[in-house]
C-alpha cells in the first residue's frame, strides 16, 4: 500500500519525498528574482536591453556593456539576491524557534544591536569591511544573549522572547541615536544612511566575504537537517525524537544571529524582509510551519524588487533600500499585528 | 530489564522531587505509574525518557547510562508521547506521523521504503489511515491524540512511554486509547509505561502498577495484589471499598466507607 499524503508528491527514492507545490513555488520565486535581476542590470543611466545583459553576463558583450553590467551593477544585484535569501532564512529560523510570526530578528532587536556594535567599533576602532562586520556580529550576538537571558525562565518561551526583544531593541535605538548625535558630521552622515540599510556601497570586494560567510552558514544549516521543524513541535516531542534540544536551539540561534549580522555588516540593518519573507512563502507553498528554502527564495525576490524600487521609483533620487522594505514591510507588520490581536 | 533506574535523585533547579529511586520496567508489559498530584510520577517518567537528567544515579537503557548514548540511538529504542506537543500550523496527518521517522534517517539516508511502511502501519494500527490527508488542526481531540500516538509508533521503538495520555479526552476516547495501548502491548510485545490519573483504568488496563507518594515508590506489582483499601487510603487519603470489576475481573475502587 502506498501512502496518501493528500497532495501530489514526487518520490525521489531513496533520497526524499518532495511535495510538488513548494517545489514549483520555489522555482517560480527564484525565476522571478532572476528576471528582476536581469531587469535591474539593464536599467540605470545607461539602459541595456535584457538580451545584451545576458550576453554581457555570458562574457560575450561589448566592452562598455561588460563594464556597466558586470563591473558596476552585478555586485549590487548579487548582494541583493544573497542578502535577501539570508534575511529570509534568518526570519524562518527565529519564527520557528519562537513559534510566532512576529519573532523575527528585526523585530526582536538583533538588527538594532548590530547597528550599535557597528557604531561602537566605528567610534572606537574605525571603518572597513571586516571591522564593520565584526562590530555587527558582536553587537548582534551580545543583543541576542541579553534578550535570551532576560527572557529565560526555566526555558525560553517564544512570546516572552519577543516582548523582551522589542524592549531591548527600543533601548538600543536610543543608544544608537545618542552615538549619531555625538559623532562628527561625516561619520554621522555615513552611519545614518547605512543605518537605514542600503546597497549603495555594494562593490565586488564585499561580495566575496559575504558569499563565503553565508555559504558556510548555509552548509551548516543543511547539515542540521530537519531539526528546526522538529523543535517547532515542542521541546519534549523534539527530544523524544532524538534531537538534543538545547544544543540544537543554541546552534540555530547563533546561525540566525550570524546571518542577520553578516547582512547588517554588508548593507546595514535591512528591516522587514526577515519578518515578511517566511510567512509570505508559507502562504504560497502551504508547507507546515515555516520552511527555510522557500523563505530564502522569497527573501531574495523581496530584496531585489525593493532595491530596484529604491533606485528607480523616485529617480534621480536614490533611496536606501531599507526605506522601501520598511514602507512595504510596515504595512504587512500592521496587518499581522491586527490579525494576531483579533485571534486572541 | 531494558529500562531501569538505579538510585536516581531527580528534581528541577534546586527543588528535589524524588530521592534514591530504584525501578525496573518489566519488558513486554504495560506498566502504569499512579499516585496523587505532585507525587513525582511525571518527573520519574521524564527521567526515564531522558528528558530530565537525574542529579544523582543513572537511568539505564540496555544496561548502559541513557545519557551516555547518542540521542538518535536512544530514540530508536524508546518512544515518548509527551504531555503537550504542538502540531505546526497547516500540517497534515501523514506529515506529522512521518516525523516519527527522524531517528531512523540521516543526511545520506533520508526517506526510504522502510520509512513509508512504518508510517503506513502506524496509521493503520491507530485507525487514522483515512485521515492521512487531513489538517491536524481540524481534528477532534481524540483523533489528534491518536495521530500523536501514530507518530510515536512510526518511531518503531520497543519501549513506549506515555505521559498522561488520556487527559483532555472524554471517557469513550480514554477507553479507546487505553485499549489501543493494550493491543500494541499484547500483539507487538511493546513495553508500555504510562502515567495515568484514573486508578480504575490503571488497574484494568495495566498489568504492572507503580504507586507513588511524596516522591517515593510505595508499592509495585500486579494490580490484583497492589490495590488494597489500606493502600488507597494511605496514598490518596481516600477511604474506599475495593470490589471486583464485573467486566474485567480487576480491582475496582469505590470511594466511601461501606455501610455498616
Amino acid at each position: 500500500m502506498s501512502l496518501d499524503f493528500g497532495r501530489r508528491t514526487i518520490v525521489l527514492r531513496p533520497v526524499a519525498r518532495v511535495p510538488v507545490r513548494p517545489l514549483v513555488v520555489c522555482a517560480v520565486l527564484v525565476l522571478a528574482a532572476l528576471a528582476t535581476a536581469v531587469l535591474a542590470l539593464g536599467t540605470g543611466e545607461v539602459d541595456i536591453p535584457p538580451v545584451d545583459v545576458l550576453k554581457a553576463l555570458a562574457g560575450q558583450g561589448s566592452g562598455a556593456y561588460h563594464l556597466v553590467v558586470v563591473e558596476w551593477r552585478l555586485p549590487r544585484v548579487l548582494l541583493a539576491l544573497i542578502l535577501g535569501a539570508a534575511l529570509g532564512i534568518a526570519g524562518a529560523i527565529f519564527q520557528a524557534l519562537t513559534r510566532n510570526p512576529l519573532g523575527s530578528p528585526d523585530v526582536i532587536g538583533f538588527n538594532t544591536g548590530a547597528v550599535t556594535g557597528v557604531l561602537v567599533t566605528t567610534v572606537a576602532v574605525g571603518t572597513g569591511y571586516y571591522v564593520t562586520a565584526a562590530g555587527a556580529l558582536v553587537g548582534g550576538l551580545l543583543t541576542a544573549a541579553a534578550v535570551y537571558l532576560f527572557a529565560y525562565r526555566r526555558g525560553v518561551q517564544g512570546f516572552r522572547l519577543i516582548i523582551v526583544g522589542i524592549a531591548i531593541g527600543a533601548v538600543l535605538t536610543s543608544v544608537n541615536q545618542w552615538f549619531i548625535m555625538r559623532a562628527d558630521l561625516t561619520v554621522a552622515l555615513a552611519v545614518s544612511i547605512w543605518g537605514q540599510g542600503t546597497l549603495n556601497n555594494a562593490a565586488w570586494r564585499s561580495v566575496g566575504p559575504v558569499a563565503v560567510v553565508l555559504g558556510v552558514l548555509a552548509v551548516v544549516l543543511v547539515a542540521m537537517g530537519p531539526r528546526l521543524s522538529l523543535l517547532e513541535m515542542g521541546e519534549d516531542a523534539a527530544a523524544a525524537l532524538g534531537v538534543r534540544v538545547e544544543r540544537a536551539r543554541l546552534a540555530y540561534l547563533v546561525i540566525g544571529v550570524a546571518l542577520t549580522a553578516a547582512v547588517a555588516a554588508a548593507a546595514g540593518p535591512i528591516s522587514f524582509v526577515s519578518l515578511a519573507a517566511p510567512q509570505l512563502a508559507r502562504r504560497l507553498t502551504g508547507t507546515p510551519g515555516v520552511a527555510m528554502a522557500p523563505a530564502a527564495a522569497m527573501g531574495a525576490l523581496l530584496l531585489i524588487v525593493s532595491d530596484w524600487l529604491a533606485l528607480h521609483a523616485f529617480a534621480p533620487t536614490q533611496l536606501p533600500v531599507g526605506v522601501v522594505t520598511v514602507a512595504v514591510g510596515g504595512a504587512y507588520f500592521a496587518w499581522l499585528l491586527l490579525r494576531q490581536g483579533r485571534k486572541q | 530489564m531494558s529500562l531501569a533506574a538505579r538510585d536516581i535523585t531527580v528534581g528541577y533547579d534546586r527543588k528535589i522531587i524524588s530521592e534514591h529511586l530504584d525501578l525496573e520496567v518489566p519488558d513486554g508489559r504495560f506498566t502504569a505509574i499512579i499516585g496523587p498530584n505532585a507525587c513525582g510520577k511525571s518527573t520519574l517518567l521524564r527521567a526515564l525518557a531522558r528528558l530530565l537528567k537525574p542529579k544523582l544515579g543513572t537511568v539505564l537503557l540496555d544496561g548502559a547510562d541513557i545519557h551516555g548514548k547518542p540521542a538518535k540511538q536512544v530514540a530508536r529504542r524508546l518512544g515518548l508521547l509527551p504531555q503537550s506537543s504542538i502540531a505546526p500550523d497547516g500540517i497534515i496527518v501523514a506529515d506529522l506521523v512521518a516525523r516519527g521517522r527522524f531517528p531512523h534517517q540521516s543526511l545520506i539516508r533520508q526517506w526510504t521504503a522502510a520509512d513509508e511502511e512504518a508510517v503506513v502501519s502506524a496509521m493503520a494500527a491507530t485507525g487514522v489511515t483515512e485521515l492521512s490527508g487531513e489538517l491536524v488542526d481540524t481534528l477532534s481531540g481524540g483523533q489528534r491524540q491518536r495521530v500523536w500516538v501514530a507518530m510515536v509508533l512510526a518511531q518503531q521503538t520497543s519501549i513506549v512511554l506515555l505521559d498522561e495520555p488520556t487527559t483532555f479526552l472524554d471517557i469513550a476516547h480514554q477507553i479507546d486509547l487505553l485499549e489501543l495501548c493494550v493491543r500494541l502491548n499484547r500483539e507487538q510485545g511493546t513495553t508500555m509505561v504510562a502515567v495515568l490519573h484514573d486508578l480504575n483504568q490503571a488497574a484494568r488496563y495495566a498489568d504492572h502498577l507503580i504507586v507513588m507518594k511524596d516522591g517515593r515508590i510505595v508499592a509495585r506489582g500486579n494490580p490484583g495484589e497492589v490495590i488494597t483499601a489500606e493502600l488507597i487510603e494511605d496514598v490518596f487519603g481516600l477511604p474506599c471499598v475495593i470490589i471486583t470489576d464485573p467486566v474485567a475481573g480487576t480491582p475496582l475502587i469505590i470511594p466511601g466507607r461501606a455501610a455498616a
